[in-house]
C-alpha cells in the first residue's frame, strides 16, 4: 500500500543521505522524497511516498525513527491528510492544438507559465491522480519535458508534526 | 581554560573515564597526536594494522561494559577501520572513533589521503559526526560518548578536520556534563501494561522457553535474567551472543540454539508454547527458516529497540525498555503471583527435554591418533577452570568454542556474531587483556582466521598481553570445506590453507613461545604448560582432524526439527 511519511529533521549535512541511504540499504522503495527547510531554521521537513506491506511500513518508521537526526516524523495515510505536488510541464503546442491545450489546463485548473510559437509550459498543483490523469490527457505525444516536485502533505485539522 | 583541537580531545576522553585508546599515526592526527604525547590520562596502544584498532577496542568494550576508544588517521586509516566498526555495529558494541580528516578547505578536492568518511561509514554505526568547528568539538564528543553508550549500543564515528586540530588555534574548554539532543532518547521503561500482559502469558504456559541474546549481555542484565529464570524455572537457550549471562553449568541451561545448537534446544524451540526472547534479535542464524520457526509458540520479545521487535518474527507481546529494569518488573511480579504453571506440565516438559538431551547431539568420538578440536577446547576448559576470558575468530573453531567452553558468567565470550568477522580474534584478546591484566584470556582461532590479522603478535609483545592462542589448525578452512562437503559434492574449491608458515617460528620470532601439539596425548599437559607462562603469549598450534564438522547442523531452508545430527547420531 500506498503510504505518505512526514519527517522533521535536524537540518545538517548529511541527514539527506541518511535517510536516502535507509531506504537504499534496507531495499525499502521510495516513489518520492522531497526535502526543504521550515520556519524553524534548524528543522527540515521531508516527505517520502513509499509503498510496502504493512509490515514493511512499519518497519520503515521504526528505522527512520532510529535515525539520529530525525527529530519526529508521522505517517499521514493513518490520518485525514491534504496531498500536493507540483509539475511543470513543457508540451508541443502548434495549430488548433494550442487552444485545445489552454482549455484543458483550465479544466485541470492548470496554468500556462512560458510560450513560445511551438511550446507551452503548463504548472499543474494536486496529488498524484490529479497530476497523472493530466499527463494521461496530454497524451505522451504531445509531452517534451515534465518535472514533478513529489508529494508533500499535511494533516487535516489540528493535528501537527512540530517540535 | 583555552586549548587546541588535540588538547580537547585528550581533555574530552580524561573527562568520560577513557583508560586506553587503540590507534594509528597518520598526516591528518599528526597534531592530535603531539597533544597526545603530551600528557599522560589515558594510554595509548600502538596497534599494527587499523582494523585491529577497532577489534581491539571492541574487545575492550565486550569485557568491560565500558566504550572502546580507537584514534585513526584519514583516507586508508578510516577504511581499514571500517570492518571493526562494521563488526561491532552488527554486535551493538559502545564504541567512538575518532578519525582525521584532511583540512576543511580541501575537503572534496581528492586530496592525499582524502575519504568520505561519514559517507563510507554511515551505513554501519550508529551515528556520525563531521566536526565543522573547533567550538563544538567538545560537545560533539560528549553526543558521541551519550549515543555510542545508551540504549542499544553501538559504534559512533567522529571525523575531525586537521586544521581545526591546529596547535596554536585554541578555544575555550568546557566539558558539558549532560547531553541536550531532541531527536535523541532512547526508550528506557517497559511499558507496565505489557510487562503484565507477558508476565500472564508466561504463567499459563505448558511448554515455556526462555531464549536469551548478546542483549541482557549488553545491557547487563545477567542477575536479573537469573532471578527470572530460577524463579519460573523454566529451560533456557542462550543464543550465540548470549552465552554466559546465565550459567552454562546450570541444570536448567539447554545449551546454545540455532544453526549450531544443541538438539534439545531448537527441539523445544520448535515445540514451545510460549518463547520469552529477552534481548535477542530473531536472527537468521537463529530461526532457521522463517515460515517454520516455533509453530506453536506465543511470543514475548523484550528489546530496548523498537525496530527489533517484529522485525523478522512477529511476536504478540512486544516490550520495548531497558532490559535491566523490565526484567526487574517481571520478576517482581511472578513473585507476587500465586499462579504458576501446572506442575504437571512443566514435569511432562522437562521429561520430553531430558530426553532429547540423552540423544548427546554435541557427542563426538575421540582418537588415539589426531587431535579432535572440541577436545582441545574442552581440555582447555578443565585447565581454566571455566573462568577464562575466550576471544575467537570465525568458523568452525568460533561454534566449538561456543558448544564446549561452557561459560558461566556473561562478558566472557568474545566473539564476532554479527559480521562474522574473520581477523577479530587475536586484536579483541589484547583489548580484554589490557583490561583485565590479571586473567587468562585465551584466543581460540584456526589457522586461516589467524592469518588475518597476525601481525598483531608484534603488539602483544609491545604491550605484553600474554595472550595464550589456541590455534585449531586443520589445514582448511573449516567451515567453508563442511559447506562445500553437504553442498557441493566434496568439491573444495579454494578452502585449502596451502603453504601454511610453521606458527612455531612465527611466534618466536615476534619474540613469543611457540608450540606445535599433534598428539591427543599430550594435549592436556600442553596447556597446562602453556598456562603457567603467565607472562608470555604462547602460540598453540594443534593439529587437529581435517574432517571434524561441526553437529548438529540446520541447513538453509530447514526449521528448528530437521537439523543435520552427527552421523554417528543418526539410526543405524
Amino acid at each position: 500500500m500506498r503510504h505518505v511519511i512526514s519527517v522533521l529533521l535536524e537540518n545538517e549535512s548529511g541527514a539527506l543521505s541518511r535517510v536516502a541511504g535507509l531506504f537504499s540499504a534496507r531495499g525499502y522503495n521510495i516513489e518520492s522524497l522531497t526535502v526543504a527547510p521550515t520556519n524553524d531554521p534548524t528543522l527540515s521537513r521531508m516527505t517520502i511516498v513509499t509503498i510496502g506491506t504493512e509490515r514493511i511500513i512499519e518497519q520503515i518508521i521504526k528505522q527512520l525513527n532510529k535515525l539520529v537526526d530525525v527529530v519526529r516524523l508521522t505517517d499521514l495515510t493513518e490520518v485525514q491528510f491534504i496531498e500536493r505536488e507540483i509539475m511543470m510541464v513543457k508540451v508541443r503546442a502548434v495549430g488548433e492544438g494550442r487552444e485545445e491545450l489552454k482549455r484543458m489546463t483550465d479544466i485541470f485548473r492548470g496554468r500556462i507559465l512560458d510560450v513560445t510559437e511551438s511550446s507551452y509550459v503548463i504548472e499543474l498543483t494536486g496529488d498524484d491522480h490529479k497530476i497523472t490523469a493530466f499527463l494521461d490527457t496530454l497524451g505522451s505525444e504531445n509531452i517534451i519535458e515534465v518535472v514533478r516536485s513529489g508529494a508533500t502533505g499535511i494533516a487535516r485539522g489540528e493535528k501537527s508534526l512540530k517540535v | 581554560m583555552e586549548l587546541s583541537g588535540g588538547e580537547v580531545l585528550m581533555e574530552a576522553l580524561k573527562e568520560e573515564g577513557v583508560e586506553y585508546i587503540f590507534g594509528y599515526p597518520g598526516g591528518a592526527v599528526l597534531h592530535i597526536y603531539d597533544a597526545l604525547y603530551q600528557q599522560n590520562s589515558v594510554k595509548h596502544i600502538l596497534v599494527r594494522h587499523e582494523q585491529a584498532a577497532t577489534h581491539a577496542a571492541d574487545g575492550y568494550a565486550r569485557s568491560t561494559g565500558k566504550p572502546g576508544v580507537v584514534l585513526v588517521t584519514s583516507g586508508p586509516g578510516a577504511t581499514n577501520a571500517v570492518t571493526g566498526i562494521a563488526t561491532a555495529f552488527l554486535d551493538s558494541i559502545p564504541m567512538v572513533i575518532i578519525s582525521g580528516q584532511v583540512p576543511s578547505r580541501l575537503i572534496g578536492s581528492d586530496a592525499f589521503q582524502e575519504v568520505d568518511c561519514v559517507g563510507i561509514t554511515r551505513p554501519c554505526v550508529k551515528h556520525n559526526f563531521l566536526v565543522d568547528s573547533l567550538e563544538n568539538f567538545a560537545s560533539t564528543i560528549k553526543k558521541a560518548f551519550h549515543v555510542a553508550t545508551s540504549g542499544r549500543p553501538g559504534p559512533v564515528v567522529i571525523d575531525i578536520p586537521k586544521d581545526l586540530t591546529t596547535p596554536d588555534i585554541k578555544v575555550a574548554f568546557e566539558y558539558p556534563d549532560h547531553v541536550e539532543m531532541r531527536s535523541y532518547s532512547p526508550p528506557e521503561l517497559g511499558h507496565p501494561g505489557q510487562i503484565r500482559k507477558a508476565v500472564d502469558l508466561i504463567l499459563s504456559a505448558k511448554r515455556p522457553i526462555i531464549y536469551s541474546g548478546g542483549g541482557v549481555v549488553l545491557g547487563g542484565a545477567s542477575e536479573q535474567l537469573c532471578a527470572l529464570t530460577k524463579e519460573l524455572g523454566f529451560p533456557i537457550t542462550q543464543t550465540l551472543m548470549g552465552l554466559g549471562a546465565f550459567p552454562a553449568s546450570d541444570k536448567q541451561n539447554i545449551g546454545m540454539l540455532g544453526m549450531h545448537g544443541t538438539y534439545e534446544a531448537n527441539m523445544a524451540m520448535h515445540e514451545c508454547d510460549v518463547l520469552i526472547a529477552i534481548g535477542a534479535r530473531f536472527d537468521d542464524r537463529i530461526t532457521g527458516e522463517l515460515d517454520k520457526f516455533c509453530p506453536h509458540a506465543k511470543i514475548v520479545h523484550v528489546d530496548i529497540d523498537p525496530a527489533s521487535i517484529s522485525k523478522n518474527v512477529v511476536v504478540d507481546v512486544p516490550i520495548v525498555g531497558h532490559v535491566t529494569q523490565v526484567l526487574d518488573a517481571m520478576v517482581a511480579l511472578v513473585k507476587e503471583s500465586s499462579r504458576r504453571p501446572e506442575k504437571t506440565d512443566m514435569e511432562s516438559w522437562w521429561a520430553q527435554i531430558r530426553e532429547w538431551q540423552a540423544m548427546d547431539s554435541l557427542g563426538y568420538d575421540l582418537s588415539t591418533e589426531v587431535i579432535k578440536p572440541q577436545a582441545v577446547v574442552e581440555s582447555l576448559w578443565r585447565a581454566t577452570k571455566g573462568d577464562a576470558f575466550i576471544t575467537s575468530d570465525v568458523g568452525q573453531h568460533q561454534m566449538w568454542a561456543a558448544q564446549f567452553y561452557g561459560f558461566d558468567k556473561p562478558r566472557r565470550w568474545i566473539n564476532s556474531g554479527g559480521l562474522g568477522t574473520m581477523g577479530f580474534g587475536l586484536p579483541s584478546a589484547i583489548g580484554v587483556q589490557l583490561a583485565h591484566p590479571d586473567a587468562t584470556v585465551a584466543c581460540i582461532t584456526g589457522e586461516a582466521s589467524i592469518q588475518m590479522c597476525i601481525q598483531e603478535l608484534s603488539t602483544c609483545l609491545q604491550y605484553n598481553t600474554p595472550i595464550k592462542i589456541i590455534n585449531l589448525n586443520n589445514r582448511y578452512m573449516g567451515m567453508v570445506r563442511q559447506w562445500q562437503e553437504f553442498g557441493y559434492e566434496k568439491r573444495y574449491s579454494h578452502s585449502y590453507m596451502d603453504a601454511l608458515p610453521d606458527f612455531v617460528k612465527l611466534a618466536e620470532s615476534y619474540g613469543h613461545v611457540g608450540m606445535r601439539i599433534d598428539k591427543p596425548s599430550d594435549v592436556d599437559d600442553a596447556l597446562k604448560e602453556a598456562l603457567s607462562l603467565t607472562d608470555r603469549v604462547v602460540f598453540m598450534d594443534f593439529i587437529t582432524d581435517q574432517s571434524e564438522n561441526v553437529y548438529p547442523m540446520i541447513e538453509a531452508g530447514k526449521g528448528h526439527h530437521e537439523m543435520r545430527l552427527n552421523p554417528r547420531k543418526e539410526p543405524a
